[in-house]
């Protein structure tokens, strides 16, 4: 049963502390994936996908079922809303704070058709914060990342890709 | 043909593209040359895989008779899948994976570009989603084929022969049948003559800066629009569908 009283703020709240199974600092609000919810004679909680084969996707849609049963809350749709496209542009502020101290470069913003296509501008280490870093492979442990490697700390370091 | 009828043969052959192609990209997984390459043909496939899942769905509920996403890959057979040829061709070597990878994500970017303006919303969607991902991988490829083209004289001349045997394949990506008609005018889809004008251009300049030469165009293969497939496509899906066909609803 849904409580009558139930708002559409209180439902966020509960899934303020969802995380992502991939990147588990992270949790689904920083990283800009809950679209909206409503109550109606069920919950309705609207995500979108990052990418399109994220294998993440279903975890994230179990989760967030999950932490809403937790609370009592039985009857639980969700809605995977596709347009516009996720883009990381809307990880928020603390979500890019989380990364950095995750050792993760948070992706550079304004992710444009160009960077697409032509590369990323200069990526900070996010230890040491030195620009003077290269590239160490376009590809990473997950589809969203890339491994760079810091010339100034040779620490090596993923970036958060800009899509 | 009516639209309803034309929309639906237009996704569901999306998505067989999308399918095909990652099936063949999958069968690579774990047999790539280096490390970043297994990284990069692994979330490409992967890319390709949810591509096709959104076209799958989509198909499903258009056609109304409750078939699911699985149903579309895995239960229908050979003359069902409606996929160009250029992309259920085998692997080949390297260059020639980057070859075809090339030759159709620059069609594909710029079939996905002209969806996402088209008058069906879902698919809009499902194309702007796609087209960023698809950028990446053009990228990377490109940059694969300049490497491959410009670098030592056996990369060169396998990689030219590459680009020759796969040209033949081209013609049907833009070779419009009723279905591509039909999608066009109803629901202001791509325009299959423009795409070739640009795809041409584009696969030029990366073909000179990779120091390859243009094949001329001469005859050229189809069929796989129409379901007629190349010999090779039966085994394929063989190997792709054998658990569902011999373990009907199998899941885990």
């Amino acid at each position: 049963m849904v409580a009558i009283a139930l708002s559409p703020e209180q439902v966020l709240e509960w899934l303020s502390d969802v995380a992502d199974p991939e990147i588990p600092v992270l949790t689904i609000a920083d990283l800009g994936i809950i679209r909206g919810v409503r109550v109606e004679d069920e919950v309705i909680v609207e995500l979108t996908p990052t990418y399109s084969g994220c294998p993440a996707t279903e975890v994230i849609e179990k989760s967030v079922v999950d932490a809403l049963y937790k609370q009592g809350i039985e009857n639980v749709r969700i809605e995977r809303v596709l347009s516009p496209a996720w883009t990381t542009d809307w990880i928020s502020e603390e979500g890019r704070k989380k990364l950095r101290e995750y050792g993760i470069a948070p992706p550079a913003e304004g992710g444009s058709k160009r960077e697409l296509l032509h590369g990323s501008r200069s990526i900070a280490c996010p230890r040491c914060d030195s620009t003077d870093t290269s590239v160490v492979s376009e590809f990473g442990s997950t589809a969203c990342k890339a491994s760079y490697k810091c010339n100034s700390c040779l620490e090596p370091f993923e970036y958060f890709k800009c899509i | 043909m009516n639209q309803d009828k034309a929309l639906l043969a237009y996704v569901t052959r999306l998505g067989d593209n999308a399918l095909v192609l990652s099936q063949r990209m999958v069968e690579l997984v774990a047999a790539m040359p280096e490390l970043e390459e297994e990284l990069a043909n692994a979330n490409f496939a992967l890319d390709y895989i949810g591509q096709a899942r959104m076209f799958y769905s989509y198909a499903g509920e258009l056609e109304g008779k409750g078939r699911s996403e699985d149903d579309f890959a895995f239960l229908r057979d050979e003359n069902e899948f409606r996929n160009v040829l250029l992309l259920e061709l085998p692997n080949g070597h390297f260059g020639d994976l980057v070859a075809r990878l090339v030759l159709f994500d620059v069609f594909y970017l710029a079939q996905l570009e002209a969806l996402a303006d088209c008058t069906d919303e879902r698919v809009r969607e499902i194309a702007a989603r796609a087209e960023k991902e698809i950028r990446y991988h053009l990228r990377h490829n490109t940059q694969w084929l300049v490497r491959l083209g410009d670098g030592t004289a056996e990369s060169h001349e396998r990689t030219q022969d590459s680009i020759k045997a796969l040209w033949t394949y081209t013609g049907e990506l833009f070779a419009p049948d009723e279905i591509d008609n039909v999608f066009e005018a109803e629901f202001d889809g791509p325009d299959l003559h423009t795409i070739y004008q640009r795809w041409k251009e584009q696969v030029g300049a990366i073909l000179a800066e990779a120091t390859l030469d243009l094949p001329e165009d001469g005859h050229m293969q189809s069929g796989g629009k129409a379901g007629r497939h190349t010999e090779h496509f039966g085994y394929m899906i063989a190997e792709m569908q054998y658990l569902q066909r011999t373990h009907p609803g199998a899941s885990w």
